[in-house]
């Protein structure tokens, strides 16, 4: 056994240490001891993932002296290699850029528990994505949960606890319905393991015995994480949520947390029921029109709220459609693109709560018309702004586009799904195109809408500005010198940190987008072992 | 049928009981109502494993005048699980509770949907 | 959204009943036909009754040294589990911090000002206390001891009898608010305060958290432990199950007492 594939048990301790050590330490030695943990977990998955990739296999890691079906077992893969390099990138850099929204919005004396909150959420995340025992996915989940009220609320202010009260109810119901789909799945196979309860469930589905509990149990589960992922009749607390609470709450709550839960559905199609039998209970047709219900009518919600932060949250609602629809397809290659939307919808949507932050200037919220012209006054967040915006949209050259391209697709091979999932593609890119590029005008402080002029000018801007990154920060810095004397204002060091993570994130998105091939290889191979 | 019913009464109270917890938890609009809502559907949830893991005339999972045969004693498993899905439900209602108490004294309401409404009134300020 | 008038506000929210309503027996009706296609109540043939269940119980005493299986059963077979259950009561700890902690009043930040002022107006930051009676008080002077001696025999006894960690700390968590509410929170506060109270869940957290990753990479990486066992059936044996119950019930006691103390008066 190879030292290498201690990693993944080794980032999950070091994350819950480090939330154990912030509970006793000071703001300023908590926030460090955070940053460093994610920081060590980054470096540990990305060496895992390549080490991963190589070897091309996957493996199993006893949690203690007992093995497989008496013991917890984690499981690592490169699917779930490259999740964790995603949640810890985000997590890292939400925490790293937030400096100002931490410092500025929450309690000194609360500020170390926020960073234990953030550290929990990364070590329960990382677990989930790991995990593979059914079990610990539900005990993983709820502190998922915990933790992100946590976050929402942090903000101790009565509108941020009504948000998080709405939001726990929601996915109070969505763990009740996945805990008794466990039990009943218990009850029915005797196990908790994965592997095993594939094998019996396997067993039981060629004997015909039990049909209509294997498709209670299906529809349960799936229904529950749908819930807790808010996938659309399910969204009401979502605007709210992300709009609220700080900035690196709303970046980790869109970009990461979410897809938790996703990508212990995508666990539970491929390694506990099986996809074969997922497929005969007819959930797939279940999840597929969801999405394309939550594609549209997120889209239509975002246009309608005219506040930056709202509508960024709705379109929060309207992108895990899109995830839901992949994974509806029902075959590989909608699994595989809608993982990859987890990963460009992750980076895009923390990028966009990230900058949004540079504009409302403190306030919790802008409306927008009132951004016209702050594309001047924040050159760097406008434009990664601009990127994060044309990527959701689905320009080419951004991730988005390959995302809403390998979805498309994967619909090719699925009759009367392929019509309906492409249809739905366009209705929902010309939806985000308009809000969007309503707030793009408005940033740079155009006149009127023109569609074709709008769409040069701001592609040009976009490489000038972020292939000019560096100077554009020296220009960002001696404009906030001038600015310093104001009391509420973030520090020439907290707004120079703020510009280059915008920055990696946006480099990220632009490389994903660029070259692909990367990631989709891993991707699809990943998928390959995964069952 | 109604032998296959006698056959699963527990099963079938738990279902019951998960049912209306499940709706307390969805639709009503007071907080305490929505927790105890909440725990209804836990305990629901609960008296599930505990039925499933019992076997009659087994004994409880601790050694007994020596004896080690798998046969003597009833399933551990649900019995764990059950103290986990304890634990777990424990800490959520004193979040849930601790939550209502701060929007209680915010608001002085215990009414949700007259939160929302307070809260709509205070971001309109 | 704030365009829409009353009246089709109303009209929304009985579709949204009545959606509820079928949507709630349609759970009902599935999950009960569902429970009739599980296998029979009480009966030997539980799929349940495999593998798994024997060695817990057949090679549990050899394997673990804890004479009650289920003590054994989560707390070694299946401890990662168990280890991600006290985070949850730890996370769910510090939720309840951050929202009901009351901070100090000269903070700068106008969110914890709010709070501290509607606590004020509230006039109960620190609650009037039933100081003079005499029932109550009398009565606590004789429980508490035995309560608080009843729950550390739990504690110690988990890996031997029913019982553990949780069950034992949270019934010395309620002696102490029983004590608290009988003689005052300050008195209580001589030897649980914030800092004590932080100071033991933190040790003890960590003692978990440590001994179980110890536990879990000489597992993996097929070392041997080294942990003695003990004889089976006495007090210092099984291994680390009884360190582990100390612990979780030290955090389970103080938890228990700082819900309460955080609830009624917004300190600890």
């Amino acid at each position: 056994m190879d030292f290498i594939m201690n990693f993944p048990f080794f980032s999950i301790m070091i994350c819950m240490l480090a939330a154990l050590s912030t509970f006793m330490l000071g703001r300023k030695a908590a926030a460090w001891v955070a940053k460093g943990a994610l920081f060590i977990t980054l470096i540990l998955s990305i060496v895992l993932t390549a080490w991963l990739h190589a070897s091309g296999e996957s493996f199993v890691y006893m949690m203690g002296h007992f093995p497989a079906p008496w013991g917890n077992e984690i499981r690592a893969g490169e699917l779930e290699g490259v999740m964790a390099i995603f949640t810890s990138v985000i997590a890292l850099l939400s925490i790293v850029s937030g400096r100002f929204s931490i410092r500025t919005g929450i309690d000194d004396t609360k500020q170390n528990l926020y960073y234990l909150i953030t550290c929990l959420m990364e070590a329960s995340l990382l677990a989930l994505i790991y995990t593979n025992d059914i079990f610990t996915g539900y005990v993983f989940i709820e502190i998922n949960t915990i933790a992100g009220c946590g976050l929402i609320m942090i903000k101790n202010t009565g509108r941020a606890v009504a948000a998080a009260v709405r939001y726990m109810v929601v996915s109070l119901v969505g763990s009740g319905l996945f805990l008794i789909g466990t039990t009943l799945l218990y009850s029915v196979t005797g196990h908790l393991l994965m592997q095993n309860i594939n094998a019996s469930v396997a067993c039981l589905a060629a004997d015909g015995s039990y049909k209509v509990t294997l498709t209670v149990i299906t529809a349960l589960m799936t229904v529950g994480l749908s819930i807790k992922s808010g996938l659309f009749p399910f969204h009401l607390w979502i605007p709210d949520a992300y709009a609220i609470s700080v900035m690196p709450s709303s970046a980790m709550l869109s970009g990461m947390v979410s897809k938790g839960y996703i990508f212990l559905l995508i666990k539970l199609i491929y390694r506990v029921i099986g996809f074969d039998v997922f497929e005969s209970t007819g959930v797939f047709d279940l999840i597929f029109i969801a999405g394309i219900a939550a594609m549209i009518m997120g889209s239509v919600a975002a246009i309608r709220s005219g506040y930056l932060r709202r509508m960024t949250a709705y379109s929060s609602v309207s992108q895990i459609g899109y995830i839901f629809m992949g994974i509806g397809i029902a075959n590989n290659a909608g699994v595989v693109a809608a993982i990859f939307h987890i990963i460009t919808h992750g980076l895009t949507k923390s990028l966009l709560f990230m900058t949004a932050e540079s504009f409302t200037a403190g306030k919790e919220d802008i409306e927008v018309g009132d951004l016209k012209g702050l594309g001047h006054k924040h050159p760097v967040s406008a434009a990664a702004f601009t990127a994060a915006a044309l990527s959701i949209v689905g320009f080419p050259l951004f991730a988005g586009f390959i995302a809403k391209m390998l979805l498309a697709n994967a619909s090719f091979t699925e009759g009367w799904r392929m019509y309906v999932a492409i249809g739905a593609i366009a209705v929902s890119t010309i939806l985000n195109v308009v809000y969007f590029f309503r707030c793009i005008i408005n940033l740079y402080g155009f006149g009127g809408f023109d569609g074709a002029k709008d769409d040069s000018d701001t592609e040009t801007s976009i490489t000038v500005q972020s292939e000019e990154s560096s100077s554009a920060y020296h220009r960002n810095g001696v404009y906030v010198s001038a600015q310093s004397d104001c009391d509420a204002a973030p520090t020439r060091c907290e707004k120079s940190v703020h510009g280059i993570c915008a920055i990696i994130l946006a480099v990220i998105n632009l490389y994903i987008g660029v070259a692909p091939k990367l990631l989709t290889a891993i991707l699809t191979k990943g998928l390959n072992v995964f069952n | 049928m109604p032998e296959q019913i006698y056959n699963h009464y527990n099963d079938i109270v738990a279902a019951l009981l998960f049912v209306i917890g499940f709706s307390n938890l969805l639709f009503q609009k007071n907080l305490i109502k929505k927790i105890i809502g909440l725990n209804i559907m836990d305990v629901a949830i609960y008296l599930l494993l505990a039925s499933q893991g019992y076997i009659s005339g087994r004994l409880a999972p601790i050694l007994t005048d020596g004896i080690e045969n798998a046969a003597t004693y009833i399933n551990p498993i649900p019995s764990g699980l059950v103290l986990t899905g304890i634990v777990v439900s424990v800490s959520v209602t004193a979040l849930m509770l601790s939550m209502t108490i701060r929007l209680y004294r915010k608001y002085k309401t215990l009414d949700l949907d007259e939160i929302l409404i307070k809260v709509r009134q205070d971001r309109n300020k | 959204m704030e365009k829409i008038n009353f009246n089709e506000k109303k009209k929304l929210y009985i579709l949204f009943r009545i959606t509820g309503a079928i949507l709630v027996i349609m759970l009902a009706a599935s999950l009960i036909m569902c429970m009739l296609d599980l296998p029979g109540l009480f009966s030997p043939e539980h799929p349940g009754e495999n593998v798994v269940a024997e060695r817990y119980i057949e090679s549990g005493i050899e394997e673990t040294g804890a004479v009650n299986f289920v003590a054994g059963m989560i707390l070694d077979y299946r401890a990662f589990d168990t280890f991600g259950e006290s985070n949850v009561l730890f996370a769910a700890t510090i939720c309840v911090m951050v929202l009901l902690l009351v901070q100090n009043p000269d903070s700068k930040k106008s969110s914890s000002k709010s709070y501290y002022d509607e606590l004020k107006d509230e006039k109960e930051i620190e609650p009037r206390l039933v100081k003079n009676d005499v029932i109550l008080k009398t009565i606590a002077k004789f429980a508490v001891p035995f309560i608080l001696m009843f729950g550390v025999y739990v504690i110690l006894n988990g890996h031997l009898s029913p019982g553990g960690g949780f069950s034992g700390g949270a019934i010395v968590g309620s002696g102490f608010i029983l004590a608290s509410v009988a003689f005052g929170f300050d008195k209580m506060e001589r030897f649980l305060n914030k800092k004590s109270a932080g100071i033991i869940t933190f040790v003890s957290l960590m003692i978990y958290c440590l001994a179980k990753s110890y536990s879990f990479f000489t597992g993996a990486n097929h070392l041997e432990s080294g942990i003695p066992l003990g004889t089976p059936g006495d007090i210092l044996s099984s291994g680390l199950i009884l360190i582990l119950n100390i612990c979780v019930g030290l955090v389970v006691a103080c938890t228990m007492y700082s819900f309460f103390s955080l609830m009624r008066r917004g300190k600890i």
